[in-house]
């Protein structure tokens, strides 16, 4: 029963994640005054990738076709581990956070190997490009949560929750550092605006597209979907280990019918804050990025600091 | 029986060594075959194999092979004798009547010595499957096999010994059988000048780092009565005495293992020593210093003090983000493996130090988590950087090429190679499912346990060490994506690389297979040897995990599975359902079958292998950001030509990087010797008759101070 549940858990973050996409283009299309594309275009434009016939470079290896399948599998799994509408799920228990960041880490590498495979220069500057932001993106998003699991004492994301659920509306300094350096993090990890921007195809600014340019038919769909899922993902840490209200920490189908709702609320609401930011503000240069993600680190760092000298029970 | 098995692993080795030698000495070997023939067959002629292997033709593949053939079972007999001490849970103590009279050797075999008993055994092996192919790349006018053969007979000896080691002496000799050894071995191709100074910069900071260690036994020596480790566990060392010892040790075993700033000589001696010699000397030599710290802090010194934990953490956190931002630079492939070898020792005595903290402060069983985690890296980075080195050879050999910016596109040309490459590349930059990844699992959690600590200085210094591993770790998959991206993928920059094609001898295959292989192993069930070294921290620390019945196959849950929790076996089939739904799903319509295409170049046409990202176009981006870490060289000259000199004939790009180490330290060290030599030469006047002045004078003295 409760392997049916996370399964079920797993699927609906699969199949939603197009969804909140759609909903975050929506928001921006409204507060840019463009008339909105239907919620539902992004899993249009998916069914339509699928059903093309990829088109695969000559110089490409096994890796370049793999690749895709890779990225998309470690996407899902690190959303196995993640509660979106229920804690105490066992898949959450095979593996914790630190396993979570690792996937992200599994899915980079090969995406950034096959912007390397084909043997262009775009491709190798979106890839030079990802690593570096990711590596210094990465330690700060393992502060952050360090953070939190450091306050639960354990790093299992489902335990974590429960933690921070039972202790009731407390406020923490650190938490409020690490859910800051945590909303930078998912900005640049997700490859939003001001980092990266998803809409352009302008290769001054391109680092995640330029790695996927060469990309085509089901092969793209799986990236673009895996990267729908992995802004899900970030949505729902942040969702649900600041605001953990409103998951079901039973598995009755009524709890598991309000951990839905609430989630939903949660990120929609969510999606209109990166909507208004992606407005307000314009792409960085790339080379201002280490300021902001070192900015980031830093969030995390003293969040971390102030767990341990304001908070912990000593 | 275990002890048995030890000792035959290091006369196998021996043996190796000197049966190398018979290399020249065929004429001898028939000599014997005709007189052993004669009195042991009176038909006249022996078996058949023997005097077919003697023939001129196919004897040096023969006596390579089984040189190496010995060697291998060296390897085997030491994998089981640490297997065997490990599952025993024993301490086997012997005397060996050797060396001068009234000092025999004594021999200590405990669970530490086992598990290093075994990392040794495993690279061994591997090695010795990929050497036989290696070694007959060699010319053997210019590069005779005796020497290669009989040093590494001697270098794996002398490991074991160290290994076995029970008193002062003995470690010291079998330590520097180990350096000396391997200096041969480095200098092996000694007519390039680069070489012969790589060769010497390791041996005199081996020697240096000797002596410090000498020193180090010393001062416990001076409080105990005698030089055996027994003696040595009881001396009663005051705080500043402990702390002088540990700080010796820590010079002569921090040398040898690389950490900053004695870490110069590993980038200038493994790309000049044979591949497979690179891969013990990174692979395992290194280990053997980090058993030396070990066994002298945690074993001789006794009680630790959390200053040293911290010495150990900072300097390692330093090791290993300076190892790998170095690395990051280098274009030239085993130069590079040599400084991640340094990121990693960091990585080792990181966690080594957390354990020290820990220990100091009454925890003895986070503090037996951290140990757990540095011997269990110590024995992941054996494996995949012993893959990583031997796939380095490979490359070499076939494309004779190490500048990675002369590489790409072997992936179709190597295929086997490639995935050997990338399943080394995906455990160093440590993701799940591979076995690096665990081993930082654990680092991660024992800093996470330092809520436990009650001084507000630990407190505040561990997480930031946690965040320095987060980076280093991020740090290292950009560097081994830069690796394989720019060795493996694209096109081929070069010649050599576009008519490389995949290696045909099986065992330089097998080898770096048997470790690939592995790696997986371990990544997906760690509990095996995690089990194996919770026994090395029962009998060295007197704890083990907190939760030791978490140590399933399955699962992962070293403090308690409330806590922390990773079953890699799960993890696998999650990610093979995942992989298989959407490969079967989206592969079922035949009408979108792959098409193949020219790639794409803006409609310009004619994309070259010059259009690509290089090794230094790759890395730029790191370049600006952590500027301040290198010395940067880096210029732009244009060639002018034409009227007035403006048109631009040819543009040079120069890069050069340079590790702070060198003019900091060296270079005034350097200085301080030639002046102190010049004022010693003033008294050294070539005179016959004032040395013999020195002489008497000294003569009388020493009379002076005896009477």
């Amino acid at each position: 029963m409760n392997w049916l549940i996370a399964i079920l858990q797993t699927t609906l973050f699969v199949a939603l994640a197009p969804l909140l996409a759609g909903w975050v283009k929506c928001c921006k299309c409204r507060l840019q005054n463009r008339k909105a594309p239907s919620l539902f275009q992004p899993y249009r434009d998916l069914i339509k990738l699928t059903n093309k016939q990829p088109v695969v470079s000559e110089q490409a290896s096994w890796l370049f076709i793999k690749a895709p399948y890779i990225i998309f599998s470690a996407t899902v799994l690190a959303a196995t581990v993640v509660p979106l509408i229920a804690v105490d799920l066992p898949t959450s228990a095979s593996a914790d956070v630190i396993v979570m960041v690792g996937f992200f880490a599994f899915a980079r590498f090969f995406l950034a190997l096959a912007g390397l495979d084909v043997g262009t220069a775009f491709g190798g500057m979106g890839s030079s490009r990802e690593m570096t932001i990711s590596s210094l993106a990465e330690p700060a998003m393992l502060m952050a949560v360090f953070t939190l699991t450091m306050t639960a004492s354990t790093t299992n994301l489902s335990f974590a929750i429960s933690h921070v659920l039972n202790e009731g509306l407390v406020l923490r300094p650190s938490f409020v550092f690490a859910l800051a350096a945590l909303v930078l993090v998912a900005v640049a990890e997700t490859g939003r605006i001001p980092v990266d921007n998803p809409a352009t195809h302008l290769e001054l600014t391109m680092i995640h597209e330029a790695m996927i340019l060469e990309y085509s038919g089901r092969h793209l769909a799986l990236i673009e979907w895996a990267s729908q899922l992995k802004l899900m993902l970030y949505g729902v840490l942040i969702a649900n280990i600041f605001l953990p209200w409103g998951i079901a920490d039973t598995l009755g189908a009524q709890a598991l019918g309000y951990g839905l709702l609430a989630i939903i609320a949660k990120l929609a609401v969510l999606s209109i804050f990166l909507a208004i930011a992606e407005t307000l503000f314009a792409k960085m240069r790339l080379f201002r990025v280490q300021e902001y993600l070192s900015f980031a680190y830093l969030l995390g760092l003293l969040g971390m600091l102030s767990h341990i000298i304001l908070e912990a029970a000593r | 029986m275990i002890l048995i098995s030890a000792y035959c692993a290091v006369l196998l080795s021996f043996a190796s060594g000197l049966l190398a030698l018979l290399m020249n000495r065929r004429d001898m070997l028939l000599a014997v075959k005709r007189y052993a023939v004669k009195t042991f067959f009176k038909a006249g002629h022996g078996p058949d194999w023997l005097g077919k292997n003697l023939e001129e033709q196919r004897f040096p593949p023969f006596l390579r092979f089984s040189v190496f053939v010995l060697l291998g079972l060296s390897g085997v007999f030491a994998v089981l004798a640490g297997l065997g001490v490990l599952i025993g849970k024993t301490v086997i103590t012997d005397q060996i009547s050797l060396g001068l009279p009234w000092l025999p050797w004594h021999v200590r075999f405990d669970s530490l010595s086992g598990f290093f008993f075994l990392i040794i055994g495993i690279a061994v092996s591997a090695v010795s499957l990929y050497g036989p192919g290696y070694a007959n790349s060699y010319d053997e006018n210019r590069h005779p096999f005796a020497v290669l053969g009989l040093f590494t007979g001697l270098f794996v000896a002398g490991m074991l010994l160290v290994l076995l080691a029970d008193d002062a002496f003995f470690f010291m000799i079998a330590w520097e059988l180990m350096s000396v050894a391997s200096y041969f071995l480095v200098a092996f191709q000694h007519e390039n000048p680069a070489n012969r100074r790589a060769a010497f910069i390791y041996l005199l900071m081996a020697e240096v780092g000797a002596l410090a260690i000498i020193l180090g036994f010393g001062v416990l020596a001076a409080f105990s009565d005698g030089f055996t480790f027994d003696a040595l566990r009881e001396a009663k060392l005051s705080t500043t005495w402990a702390g002088i010892a540990f700080m010796l040790a820590l010079l002569g075993f921090g040398m040898k293992a690389g950490i900053v700033p004695v870490h110069v000589w590993l980038p200038e001696a493994h790309p000049v020593a044979p591949s497979h010699i690179s891969a013990l000397m990174s692979g395992v030599m290194l280990k053997v210093a980090v058993y030396g710290l070990i066994r002298f802090c945690f074993d001789l010194l006794g009680e630790v003090h959390w200053q040293w934990g911290v010495v150990l953490l900072v300097l390692g956190a330093v090791s290993a983000l300076g190892g790998i931002l170095y690395a990051m630079m280098q274009p030239n492939l085993k130069r590079l493996l040599a400084y991640s070898s340094v990121e990693n020792i960091g990585i080792i005595f990181m966690v080594l130090g957390l354990s020290m903290i820990f220990m100091a402060n009454g925890h003895p069983q986070l503090a037996a988590l951290g140990f757990l985690a540095a011997l269990l890296h110590a024995f992941n980075h054996a494996l995949f950087k012993n893959l990583l080195f031997l796939g380095a050879g490979i490359i070499h050999h076939q494309t004779h090429q190490l500048n990675i910016d002369m590489m790409g596109g072997l992936i179709n040309k190597m295929p086997k190679t490639s995935m050997l490459f990338l399943i080394g590349c995906m455990s160093i930059s440590s993701l799940p499912l591979f076995n690096g990844f665990v081993s930082e699992w654990l680092a991660f959690q024992t800093a996470l346990q330092v809520d436990v600590l009650d001084n507000g200085v630990l407190r505040s210094l561990i997480p930031v060490a946690a965040a320095a591993l987060a980076l280093t770790a991020a740090l290292a998959a950009a560097c081994f994506v830069k690796v394989f991206g720019l060795i493996f993928l694209g096109l081929p920059r070069s010649q050599h690389c576009e008519k490389a094609h995949e290696i045909q001898d099986k065992g330089m295959l097998a080898g770096p297979s048997l470790l690939a292989g592995l790696c997986f192993l371990f990544g997906i069930f760690p509990g095996l040897i995690i089990g194996l070294s919770n026994n090395v921290a029962g009998q060295l620390l007197g704890e083990t995990l907190p939760n030791d019945a978490a140590l399933s196959w399955l699962w992962l849950a070293p403090v308690s599975s409330q806590q922390a929790s990773y079953a890699p076996p799960l993890v696998l089939i999650g990610a093979l359902i995942a992989g298989c739904i959407s490969f079967w799903y989206l592969r079922r319509n035949p009408a979108t079958a792959l098409r193949t295409a020219e790639t794409w170049d803006c409609g310009f046409g004619g994309l070259t292998s010059k259009m690509q990202y290089t090794s230094s176009a790759f890395t730029m981006p790191f370049r600006r950001i952590f500027r301040s870490v290198w010395i940067i060289d880096e210029r732009i000259e244009k060639d002018m030509q034409g009227a007035m000199n403006q048109d631009v004939a040819a543009v040079h790009y120069h890069l050069e990087v340079q590790d702070h180490s060198w003019p900091r330290l060296y270079e005034p060290i350097e200085h301080a010797v030639n002046r102190l030599a010049k004022l010693v030469g003033r008294i050294q006047t070539g005179n016959i008759r004032v040395y013999l002045g020195y002489s008497f004078v000294t003569l009388i003295i020493m009379l002076w101070v005896i009477s």
